[in-house]
């Protein structure tokens, strides 16, 4: 049923990203876009440390890669990454979206429009409201919005933000969103 | 409430009515980031749908200048991903120091800020005086701020620690002069300098070139417009001529990939084989 899992994190991500990734098995049928904000520099570094604590394979997609399971895309640093009608990813330097580049948001929009009503979006840990009007979007198209617990959260804004502006299928204390992401995958296939 | 998405459709109208009114043809840009641009102007002009954009911008040149101008914004900087000018003086430098006259080429050069970047490095390796670069680019708006070289202030220490981390020697604020909020660079670097417009879709080769910079440009483009695109290049280029992308963009997969060799694979750098 769902064919594609897309993840926004900001302030605190980084732990909480880890944690979600070191539950799911290479199997995981669900290939998974992460926009995690950061210093533009730091993407080797981050696809490193993601690399070594989960059996996903982690990557920094190219522009025209296809989406694949069994893989983790994390937007690059300095660009923000997109997913054509084709569910391949682009990248722009257009300005940035919340005062980020990458921007949540503009992964997320694009992916809705992509992936409809066979995309999953979740949004983490942050404190600024990147996500939430991409998560609107992922709802206008039907697909599933996750986002956690804002008490369980790092950063509470961003959730808040997020749950402000659209009505979660599910609000979760992050412990329990590996879980669900599990059943979510297994439902429909 | 599950309705059939027409976004896709009034969006494929809109470009074939550009293309037919005012022949310009955005119809292989890669489709995400060029919805989310025609999106965000339908936002500003609080218009519902795509179609009523379409219907204003094909009656109204100066809508379409708008449409033009919502096409060519993106982020840039001076000495964007210093370590690829740090390449470029280290394996492309001492290439040029062998001509007696240098063409470069900045294809899609926006607002103008690599362009300065590169005159720069060019004078501290005392090529500028035999260089002619030529900065085109689409959009004239882009233009008019590329050929002025007047930056906000506020980004000059961005801009000095980029130009630093790129090997920079001298003090970068010998090459402006800040006034109230602005820093306008000078004009010894202009005299080097060519701006015209230029259209990579549709428009000729128009010099032979030692080194085309073209950077984050091809990321908009499909795969069929990159090739089409590179093809330009490879022709404008001269006998062992380097070529410049950007950093997530590559010759890999592309049509010209066996006409290049890689210089330096993280850098971008690509130069035309001796064989071809």
């Amino acid at each position: 049923m769902y064919s594609a899992l897309v993840i926004g994190a900001s302030a605190g991500g980084l732990k909480a990203i880890t944690q979600i990734l070191a539950q799911l098995p290479s199997s995981y049928p669900l290939p998974i876009a992460i926009v995690q904000h950061r210093l533009a520099d730091h993407t080797q570094l981050l696809v490193e440390l993601l690399n070594a604590n989960t059996e996903l394979t982690v990557v920094e997609p190219y522009s025209g890669q296809k989406l694949q399971p069994g893989f983790v895309y994390i937007a690059p640093g300095g660009y923000h990454l997109l997913i054509e009608r084709t569910q391949q990813f682009s990248l722009s330097v257009d300005s940035p979206v919340c005062y980020a580049i990458p921007s949540i948001d503009v992964l997320f929009e694009s992916a809705a429009v992509s992936y409809a009503q066979q995309l999953i979006g979740l949004v983490l840990t942050g404190a600024n409201s990147d996500g939430s009007i991409g998560l609107q979007r992922i709802r206008e198209y039907g697909g599933l919005c996750i986002v956690q617990d804002p008490d369980s959260a790092e950063e509470a804004s961003m959730p808040k933000a997020a749950l402000k502006l659209t009505k979660a299928d599910h609000t979760l204390p992050l412990e329990k969103i590996a879980d669900l992401l599990l059943q979510l995958a297994s439902s429909g296939t | 409430m599950q309705k059939k998405d027409s976004l896709e459709f009034e969006i494929n109208h809109l470009l074939e009515a550009i293309l037919y009114q005012y022949g310009y043809d955005f119809r292989h840009y890669a489709r995400a980031s060029l919805e989310r641009r025609v999106l965000n102007r339908l936002h500003l002009a609080d218009l519902q749908h795509v179609t009523e954009l379409t219907s204003k911008i094909l009656h109204d040149p100066e809508y379409f200048d708008l449409f033009l101008k919502d096409m060519s914004i993106t982020v840039t900087e001076m000495f964007r991903d210093p370590s690829v000018f740090k390449a470029i003086r280290k394996s492309v430098c001492s290439r040029l120091r062998t001509y007696s006259r240098v063409n470069i080429w900045h294809a899609g050069c926006a607002t103008g800020e690599e362009v300065y970047s590169m005159a720069i490095m060019l004078q501290e390796e005392d090529l500028l005086s035999r260089t002619q670069i030529y900065a085109t680019d689409f959009n004239n708006h882009s233009l008019t701020i590329a050929k002025e070289g007047i930056y906000p202030a506020e980004k000059m220490q961005l801009f000095t620690e980029n130009y630093q981390s790129a090997g920079g020697q001298a003090s970068f604020a010998d090459y402006y002069q800040a006034k109230y909020q602005f820093a306008k660079f000078k004009d010894s670097l202009k005299k080097h300098i060519t701006f015209a417009n230029h259209n990579l879709i549709k428009d000729q080769v128009f010099a032979s070139m030692h080194l085309v910079m073209c950077r984050n440009v091809l990321i908009y483009f499909d795969q069929q417009l990159q090739n089409q695109v590179l093809g330009l290049f490879q022709e404008s280029l001269v006998h062992r001529g380097y070529l410049v992308l950007g950093d997530k963009e590559t010759l890999e997969f592309s049509a010209v990939d066996k006409s290049f060799e890689s210089v330096d694979t993280n850098a971008r750098i690509y130069r035309i084989k001796t064989d071809v």
